[in-house]
């Protein structure tokens, strides 16, 4: 498992109030109980995490764990970018 | 149990400081969204919004007492002052003892509460101003209103998030419709653009950075808005009596809980309210041709509002006529179902359907007749106004064309 999929794990289980074990990158919202508002609560804990901004635009489009992964990588990755350029 | 007649109309919002222009604005489509000069717009991602322009204070108020209003109570008093001059309303001290005044308010002196506590928090400011508490109170122009007429009846506040204006109206309408009262002064205000509530609202995730497209597919979310709206509610007889002007008949009014969630809208409690609304105006389904939605322009308010208006109308919801003035005035959150009522009642008076404005593509979801961009002619002989709150509370309110102007 990777440093940022542990931390999103991490962040969700905390957020939720739900046993990290329970939780896969596989998993759903909807397998996990959370529903839009929750998802919402769960981005802002996430973007403080990671010290990053999520789009409206995006964050609609999220339907599980493995799509919060691997949109921190793509903007963690960007973020580093404009940081060396 | 006396019929309720509105007879006067006051209005301040993004369309402009007066009824007429308020009613201009509606019949033309003019959009009263803009990008946003009371805040920072650089600290905010989302820069637009419904703000009152070209509102001076100062030409409505003395300084002494300017001192102790926060901007919400100046929308009321500038929206009452209005109002009981348009009804030409004489209140005399027995006429004023029984008259109630009832507003509704989403969050009351959040300018205030903002200023005064970012002195004491973020400036170190250990000083707070004696007229903090007294301009910030949700109350307070509620109050503001009684001592500017000397109303002395019944009279508080009432805090539903968004339906806050609608269940005033509501119990300002029972008031007058069981003889506690004779007349009543009810609406709502709202003025809470402040940089915290706005960063708040952005982290919902339900502000569109465009524009309000209510029911439209491409819609992004709400815009927020500002102003107040006074209507007066008299019983039919004395206001036939006195020869007053007739807007239309207030009929009847509806509220329920959805007891489900915090945010989410719920179907089944909106179109209980609905329901309970019409049954009490007395009126039929078929009788129901236009409906000023709450349409706030999010993805899941419209098209839970259009399944709620399906169950309750079945095949006739095709029939009714449907719009969201939120495209053009913003949501004005406790103020809004005041807004939204008078323009319910301006467009049984004139026979003209505002428009839902910004609207650019169908949306499978929303297939309903929601007047798209432009007003329409149309004679009306009722008209529903929806008002669903965050926290699943409930308000619809039913006007209808008065008694002596009926066929």
């Amino acid at each position: 498992m990777s440093d940022i999929e542990e931390r999103v794990i991490r962040v969700i289980a905390e957020t939720q109030q739900i046993d990290g074990n329970n939780i896969t990158r596989c998993s759903t919202f909807a397998e996990l109980d959370i529903d839009s508002f929750d998802g919402i609560n769960v981005l802002f804990a996430i973007e403080s995490e990671f010290y990053i901004s999520v789009s409206d635009d995006d964050a609609k489009q999220l339907r599980g764990i493995a799509d919060v992964i691997d949109g921190v990588e793509k903007l963690l990755a960007a973020k580093q970018a404009t940081t060396q350029s | 149990m006396q019929r309720v007649a509105v007879t006067g109309l006051g209005c301040i919002s993004a369309l402009g400081l007066h009824v007429p222009d308020f009613w201009k604005s509606l019949a033309a489509g003019v959009c009263g969204i803009r990008p946003l000069t009371l805040l920072p717009r650089e600290k905010l991602s989302i820069q637009i919004g419904a703000e009152v322009h070209g509102f001076d204070p100062s030409v409505h108020f003395e300084p002494k007492r300017l001192a102790m209003l926060d901007r919400f109570s100046q929308f009321a008093l500038v929206a009452a002052r209005e109002a009981v001059a348009d009804a030409g309303l004489a209140l005399n001290r027995e006429a004023a003892t029984r008259t109630a005044v009832i507003l509704g308010t989403g969050v009351g002196g959040k300018t205030t509460d903002d200023e005064a506590f970012w002195k004491l928090y973020g400036e170190g400011n250990p000083r707070v101003h004696p007229t903090v508490i007294p301009r910030l109170m949700a109350s307070s122009a509620t109050s503001h209103v009684t001592m500017e007429f000397g109303i002395t009846g019944p009279a508080f506040t009432v805090s539903s998030a968004c339906s806050s204006a609608g269940h005033a109206i509501a119990q300002a309408f029972f008031m007058v419709r069981h003889g506690l009262v004779d007349t009543a002064l009810t609406g709502g205000s709202e003025a809470c653009f402040t940089l915290g509530t706005m960063k708040a609202w952005e982290s919902m995730r339900v502000m569109a950075p465009d524009t309000c497209r209510p029911f439209s597919r491409d819609r992004k979310g709400m815009v927020l808005g500002e102003g107040s709206a006074i209507l007066i509610l008299e019983s039919l007889e004395q206001a036939q009596a006195r020869g007053a002007r007739i807007y239309a008949e207030l009929a009847g009014a509806g509220m329920s809980a959805d007891a489900g969630h915090l945010i989410q809208p719920n179907e089944q409690g909106a179109a209980r309210a609905i329901e309970a609304a019409i049954a009490d105006a007395g009126l039929s389904l078929e009788q129901i041709d236009y409906i000023n939605a709450h349409g706030t322009g999010t993805q899941v308010n419209d098209v839970t509002e259009t399944r709620a208006i399906r169950r309750v109308f079945g095949t006739l919801a095709e029939k009714v006529a449907i719009s969201s003035t939120k495209s053009m005035h913003g949501h004005a959150l406790g103020a809004s179902g005041a807004l939204e009522l008078a323009a319910a009642a301006l467009a049984l008076h004139h026979g003209i359907l505002p428009p839902t404005i910004n609207y650019s593509e169908p949306d499978p979801d929303c297939d309903l007749d929601y007047v798209p961009n432009v007003a329409r002619p149309k004679a009306l002989e009722a008209a529903l106004c929806n008002s669903f709150a965050f926290g699943g509370l409930n308000a619809v309110l039913v006007l209808r064309k008065e008694l002596s102007s009926r066929a």
